[in-house]
């Protein structure tokens, strides 16, 4: 056998090309429909890519990405720590709602204390969200999944409750909350917004998801904690044999990932939002967390590029119409992605086959070889 | 055995001049094999020297790099086990195939399930099930489920499934290695009566005198390398031996006489139940000193599996006292133990022992990685953990070695011993529990075993020793407690102990204690 290796045999050994690879063919999905559409694929893609790459673009792709990279961010450490936190949704959604009510209701605080304020409220309510799930687990054995996506509705009509309470909701006729008070606003200042030629909604969120970033890194790879939540999630009945408390793992894996998502929620709102409004459907921050992470290979780095990129897929996307092409494309796009990464099993196989091949071929080269010989003799 | 029946003229499997590599690291370099019908055939090597390598691609898991593969004359390329099946081949691997949340019945009829109509026939399946079972003399129960049986039930299931899909020949990938003498002496018997069937038989074994007992041939293989096929009847077992490590093995274990000091494990009238909920732990007294090692003989499934996790803290007691330097650790979790003198080698290493998707460091520090100088201030120490773990493979033999940052689960069964052994003997706990710990493992490292067990014993720490090896039992127990339905019923000086006198009390035909 040859040392060198074949195209497949990278797919299968290396994640990046692999989800690179996804990525392509996600646009090459896209562009089939755009064909049967009889749409042009070189001014939507154009137009797609044009959008996200002047400066003011690309600052609102920033913009987009947060929540997306600190939902993803959530979804990622339940995956490492063998949980599997469907329920970042609804955690994102209460986490957006308490921030947005302490914005409201603590207004007059200034902002160094505002601020925080507002990030831990949202923690807090994301992790209890997170927690209760892992109470039911630990407790009565109620498979997470399940209650999670139950607690997802549950947060969707409890935001929608609370954005309809008197000294919540806006005084004017929108069927949203009241706007967080400036000092509650991570935006940046008015005029370097104006000088530097950015979004109007440039902030400073993305400098947090980057901290967060760096914590959920060192705390997955660095430190003890990380070391007994993976543990657990990997092998919980070593785990205990070790000595570890499994329970407590879970739950305490279950309430990082609830915070990191109930900071998502804090980040959209002080940031893009400023309200909550009363929805009639999950927005799914929580869902494309999932998907974020999936990109991102779970790995922290990973689901920073992933969020951006998925943050300009969401942006970019809303200036598709200008080209006459449905918003939707993107969906499209994105859901072969996810569904080409899922299937890794197909890459996989088509090696195989490839191998299988290889060897008929070698085969046949040394029984040619061998005919050879006796020819000869 | 006399080889009777062997047909030397009818080869049923050929390997020729097989080669499997993965990346670089050459897994088979050119090993040959012939079994002809009703043979037995043993294939001997030390761990990670290629055997499961090698039956692997005989049953179709794995694609030889070059070679070839006969069966019955014909060269035949095996993409998966189904193509091995229907060439008549069975396998029963080490570590086992079994769903773990069906029955047995389920288990062995999986993929060859009796119908009626469109619903499954699961009347007539377990009625298969038991007709099998007792004409081979594999006593299982059909209605239980998989994770709810001993180790040495699932290695039966898993022979029956073989037998059940009617394979002649048949794959045994250490098959002996949880079951009990007797068991062993019922297999051999079964085996003896499948190759009168006219079918043969692989055996992968690293037990020099299960293939004096068993085998007609034996074929070595040692790092990759084929090494020699031979006569059994013309070797002896240390001919086997050294053929097999490359070097002279010593199998007598050296253990001065010593005084033992205080007791440091006292088990006091302890009940529990196992998983049905029938008590099966009928109140065992028990006490382990300084010192010694108390080795615990008896049949699976008398009580030993739940009294260790009982003392380890996984089984919740219904009554009794386990005191470990005067502490009760009854009914604590396993940390409370841990923190008070318990160390121990659980029997599944891969479900208790090891967390297969870490690396060998990280297992290494598994009770330990909160611990200065693994970890400062909540965050891990990389460099000592790696130093640590270098020590320990060089120390304790962990091959192959500079495998420090792989997985756990990319070792063979015998280095994932060693690293759960090594792990634990430097735990340096007054108590050392070890269940099975030479389970699968091939006498060279058998011998390592052994020798870090005694040495505990000789630095003063108490043993606990649970085998189903009889053997191990006697060679290495000062003293050894025979365990019969729940219970100790008799404790003999390891010295004047006796396989006979052993044999009948764990039957239950000794006298209470």
């Amino acid at each position: 056998m040859t040392k060198n290796k074949g195209f497949l045999d990278i797919i299968s050994e290396n994640r990046f090309i692999h989800i690179l690879l996804s990525i392509l063919l996600g646009f090459l999905v896209g562009a089939v429909f755009l064909v049967i559409m009889n749409l042009s694929v070189s001014a939507a893609y154009g137009r797609l890519i044009n959008s996200v790459t002047s400066l003011k673009g690309f600052s609102y792709v920033v913009v987009y990405s947060v929540p997306y990279i600190v939902v993803g961010l959530s979804v990622a450490f339940s995956f490492k720590t063998g949980v599997f936190n469907i329920g970042a949704e609804g955690q994102f959604v209460v986490g957006s709602m308490a921030a947005a009510c302490t914005g409201i209701l603590a207004g007059n605080l200034p902002k160094p204390i505002l601020i925080p304020l507002c990030f831990l409220a949202a923690m807090a309510a994301g992790a209890l969200w997170g927690i209760i799930v892992g109470v039911l687990k630990t407790k009565w054995g109620i498979n997470e999944v399940l209650s999670m996506i139950m607690f997802n509705w549950i947060a969707f009509y409890l935001s929608n409750f609370i954005a309809g309470i008197p000294a919540i909701k806006n005084d004017g006729s929108a069927e949203a909350t009241k706007n967080i008070a400036d000092n509650a606003s991570l935006l940046f200042s008015k005029d370097f917004i104006k000088s530097a030629g950015l979004a109007p909604t440039a902030n400073w969120g993305f400098i947090i998801a980057i901290v967060a970033t760096l914590l959920v890194w060192f705390i997955i790879e660095k430190t003890t904690l990380g070391f007994e939540l993976k543990a657990v999630g990997s092998n919980k009945f070593a785990a205990e044999y070790a000595g570890i408390n499994v329970n407590r793992s879970i739950l305490t894996a279950l309430a990082i990932s609830g915070a990191l998502a109930g900071l998502a929620g804090a980040l959209q709102v002080m940031g893009m939002g400023k309200r909550i409004s009363i929805f009639t459907s999950q927005e799914g921050f929580g869902f494309a967390g999932i998907v974020v992470a999936l990109i991102g290979c779970s790995n922290p780095f990973g689901v920073l590029v992933a969020g951006l990129f998925y943050g300009a897929l969401m942006y970019g996307g809303s200036k598709l119409n200008l080209e006459g092409v449905p918003t939707q494309l993107i969906n499209v796009i994105v859901g072969t992605v996810v569904f080409f990464i899922a299937i890794s099993v197909i890459f996989e196989n088509l090696n195989r086959l490839k191998s299988r091949a290889n060897r008929n071929a070698e085969a046949a080269a040394i029984k040619k070889a061998e005919e050879k010989k006796e020819a000869k003799s | 055995m006399a080889k009777q029946y062997v047909d030397m003229n009818t080869p049923v499997i050929e390997m020729r001049n097989i080669v499997k590599r993965f990346g670089d690291f050459v897994a088979n370099d050119g090993i040959n094999l012939t079994v002809h019908k009703g043979e037995i055939h043993a294939i001997l090597g030390e761990n990670g020297a290629g055997k499961s390598t090698l039956m692997n691609q005989l049953y179709g898991l794995l694609k030889p790099t070059s070679g070839d593969i006969l069966v019955n004359g014909k060269r035949i390329v095996m993409n998966n086990p189904r193509d091995a099946i229907d060439a008549g081949i069975g396998m029963v691997h080490q570590h086992f195939m079994l769903v773990q949340p069906f029955t047995v019945t389920e288990n062995i009829v999986l993929g060859t399930e009796p119908t009626k109509g469109i619903s499954l026939d699961m009347a007539t399946a377990r009625k298969n099930v038991v007709e099998i079972s007792e004409r081979y003399g594999l006593s299982i129960d059909p209605d239980a489920k998989i994770e709810d049986i001993s180790v040495g039930m699932q290695q039966r299931v898993e022979i029956l499934k073989a037998l059940y899909r009617g394979a002649d020949i048949l794959i045994l990938d250490e098959p002996t290695s949880s079951l009990t003498p007797q068991e062993i002496t019922e297999l051999i018997a079964i085996m003896h009566n499948l190759v009168k069937d006219g079918k043969s038989i692989i055996i992968i074994t690293h037990k020099l005198k299960e293939i004096k007992e068993s085998a007609d041939f034996c074929t070595i293989i040692r790092m990759g390398k084929y090494i020699d096929t031979v006569d059994v009847e013309k070797v002896d077992e240390n001919d086997l031996a050294s053929m097999m490590v490359g070097r002279k093995v010593t199998f007598k274990v050296d253990k001065p006489e010593q005084e033992p000091g205080d007791v440091v494990l006292d088990v006091k009238d302890l009940h529990c139940l196992d998983y049905r909920g029938i008590e099966i732990v009928k109140g065992l007294n028990l006490q382990v000193r300084r010192g010694e090692i108390v080795g615990i003989a008896g049949i699976d499934g008398n009580g030993q599996t739940e009294l260790v996790e009982v003392i380890t803290g996984l089984r919740k007691g219904t009554k009794g006292q386990v005191l470990v330097n005067g502490t009760d650790v009854f009914n604590k979790p396993p940390a409370f133990g841990f923190q008070h003198g318990v160390s121990s080698i659980p029997a599944d290493r891969q479900k208790h022992g090891l967390v297969l998707d870490f690396s060998i460091e990280d297992n290494l520090i598994l009770q330990n990685y909160e611990k200065d100088p693994f970890a400062r201030k909540s965050v891990l120490q990389r460099d000592p953990i790696f130093t640590h773990a270098s020590k320990s493979i060089e120390k304790y033999d962990i091959r192959p070695s500079g495998s420090e940052k792989r997985p756990a689960g990319t070792l063979s069964g015998g280095n994932q011993q060693k690293v759960i052994i090594a792990r634990e003997v430097q735990n340096d706990k007054d108590l050392l529990i070890a269940v099975n710990p030479t389970r699968g493992l091939d006498v060279g490292a058998i011998e390592y075993v052994h020798k870090y067990i005694v040495d505990q014993r000789n630095k003063g720490k108490a043993v606990l020793l649970v085998s189903f090896e009889l053997d191990e039992i006697m060679s290495l127990s000062d003293i050894i407690d025979v365990i019969f339905d729940g219970q100790i019923v008799a404790s003999i000086p390891g010295k004047d102990a006796n396989e006979n006198d052993l044999g009948l009390m764990m039957a239950g035909g000794g006298k209470k204690a």
